[in-house]
């Protein structure tokens, strides 16, 4: 009787471990950014809401400006990224053509590459074509990475569209572009805004390929890879901290939106 | 936060037969194609000619003429070959780790929480919260909590489970540490999705069969959780065997402990030396696309690509 509780109560309360352990990096990360800290942020010298008050504060707001521009490529290759891919998710789903094994091929390959690889070949590229890396290059290998991993999203997403629901528009008379503006594309959405999601986030927290191609420009991660060596500012752990918040508030919506369609639809029979 | 997409490079093909022949297809897919042909598959040329390419004769450091230098490859395997040897090994140790970590956490949240849908979904963003923090600031906490002076450190000497002149940071163990804890979520995440499809009809039918609990789990669960278990061990052994962040020194690693990607960085940003990093990048790529062939060969999931 014992072993056999024993037995039932191992899961889960390894289970309960391993989440524990997952969440320690971050609760020191959270903890620490509430540091009075002076300039490097290691040892604990006492609570203080400053740093949360004052994030710009620091090193003339160098901290705010890598952030800034980390949004700023986030939002534009998270745009370029999702257009693209979606497109190429919609072909391959919707259509026959040729060269389809090849396109998959292509597909694939750039997230079965090393990062490394994928941003000493850019800045090869570049160095070869005499292109100085600034803001641009690292826009432009964002989108690269970024494409893929939209695809793969939003190709499910269109696999589960029932194609009756368009033919319906067109048997109603719609222009192809009528039924794409108001079927498919307020159906592919979910779908859509998970990719962008996904891409943002791909984007923001890239260190490795952007380090080969960013010459003199700061992103958020590669400002920490630089102060690393001497010490990260608490600041920095308070926007890694409020990006933290919004992304699990995000996350939990969706969750709790999705959990209550399914329950609506569920009702409806 | 990568988890939607590992998510379905686990799932099950689910492509209707293609329908119709139209040239709206190629307008659909043209621009993406071309985006991935122009920084895609044109980098990775550019490598090559780069990896084959000889110092000017009268340029700086950094200058280089393009030549057919194959012997850029054998110079980088001798000076580099402990390098190389060290990533796949330690690329490898975290995989295995990830997958023994993952395998019963996956299997709690993906079978026994099928009944609490809300526990379910809570346990799987918790799994994929690392995610939404900084790759490198949780590296660096681990580094402060495996620091000399930590209390975990401290403690540890304290009762005498590690030796007073010990370090945990800038050894084999902690990057393997830091890469086994920077992957977990992608190796659980892939495991949890073939694992909350499982079919309990299957381990039922094992147990009436008189199968004890071991051999319906080694029979039953581990072949039918295969596309979960191959999907996980791939997302986490590339991205380890090329990582250079857990193995910097103002990171995890030390002297001792630099991975191919510190030296891929330290030859095309600080020495100059572009063939000799390019020269790396192809091996390093050549040998994980040998490895993930053979892999998905060996272990019957093909579909997966």
């Amino acid at each position: 009787m014992t072993r056999l509780s024993l037995g039932k109560w191992l899961l889960p309360v390894y289970s309960a471990l391993a989440l524990l352990f997952l969440m320690i990096p971050i609760a020191y990360t959270f903890v620490f950014s509430f540091n009075d800290s002076l300039k490097s942020n290691i040892t604990w010298r006492g609570f203080t809401l400053d740093k949360w008050l004052n994030v710009c504060a620091v090193q003339n707001g160098a901290v705010c400006e890598a952030f800034g521009n980390s949004l700023l490529i986030g939002a534009v290759s998270t745009v370029l990224a999702t257009t693209l891919g979606t497109m190429i998710a919609i072909a391959l789903v919707r259509y026959r053509f040729k060269f389809r094994a090849g396109t998959s091929l292509l597909l694939f390959l750039p997230m079965a590459t090393p990062e490394v690889v994928l941003g000493a070949g850019l800045a090869a590229q570049f160095l070869s074509l005499g292109v100085p890396k600034d803001m641009l290059t690292i826009i432009l290998a964002h989108t690269m990475f970024c494409i893929s991993f939209v695809v793969v999203t939003v190709k499910a997403r269109v696999a589960g569209l029932d194609p009756a629901l368009e033919e319906a528009g067109r048997d109603l008379y719609g222009s192809p572009a009528q039924v794409f503006a108001r079927i498919t594309f307020p159906l592919l959405l979910p779908g859509i805004l998970a990719a962008a999601l996904l891409s943002f986030a791909l984007s923001f927290d890239d260190f490795i390929i952007t380090n080969f191609n960013s010459g003199a420009v700061t992103t958020f991660p590669k400002y920490i890879y630089i102060s690393a060596s001497r010490g990260i500012p608490a600041e920095a752990n308070v926007i890694a901290s409020a990006v933290f918040i919004l992304a699990l508030v995000i996350v939990v919506t969706a969750q709790v939106s999705a959990a209550a369609r399914a329950k609506r639809q569920a009702r409806l029979g | 936060m990568a988890f939607a997409a590992f998510a379905s490079t686990a799932a099950p093909p689910t492509d209707a037969p293609p329908r119709r022949r139209s040239p709206v297809a190629l307008l659909l897919l043209l621009p993406g194609i071309l985006y991935l042909v122009l920084f895609f598959l044109a980098p990775l040329v550019s490598l090559v000619l780069t990896s084959l390419q000889a110092p000017s004769e009268f340029g700086d450091i950094g200058q280089y003429s393009y030549a057919f230098r194959w012997e850029n490859y054998v110079v980088v395997i001798e000076q580099y070959w402990p390098h190389i040897l060290r990533s796949f090994g330690y690329a490898l140790t975290a995989t295995v780790l990830a997958l023994l970590f993952s395998y019963p956490l996956a299997y709690f949240i993906g079978v026994t929480t099928r009944r609490w849908p809300l526990l379910q979904s809570l346990m799987l963003v918790l799994v994929i919260a690392p995610f939404f923090i900084s790759f490198l600031l949780r590296t660096l906490a681990w580094k402060q909590i495996l620091s000399d002076e930590s209390f975990l450190v401290t403690s540890l000497k304290a009762v005498s489970l590690l030796a007073p002149d010990a370090h945990l940071t800038g050894t084999a163990f902690s990057v393997i540490f830091g890469l086994t804890y920077n992957f977990i979520p992608f190796m659980t995440l892939p495991l949890y999705t073939t694992l909350e499809r499982l079919d309990l009809r299957y381990l039922e039918a094992g147990n009436d069969l008189y199968a004890s609990p071991v051999q319906v789990f080694r029979k039953v669960t581990i072949p039918l959780s295969m596309p979960g278990i191959v999907a996980g061990t791939l997302l986490t052994f590339i991205p380890a065997a090329g990582d250079y962040i857990n193995a910097s020194r103002d990171f995890l690693g030390g002297a001792d402990t630099q991975m191919i990607g510190n030296v891929i960085e330290a030859n095309f940003l600080v020495l100059l030396n572009y063939p000799a990093a390019a020269a790396l990048s192809i091996i390093l790529m050549t040998v994980i696309l040998v490895i993930v062939g053979v892999y998905v060969k060996r272990s019957g999931t093909e579909e997966l690509l």
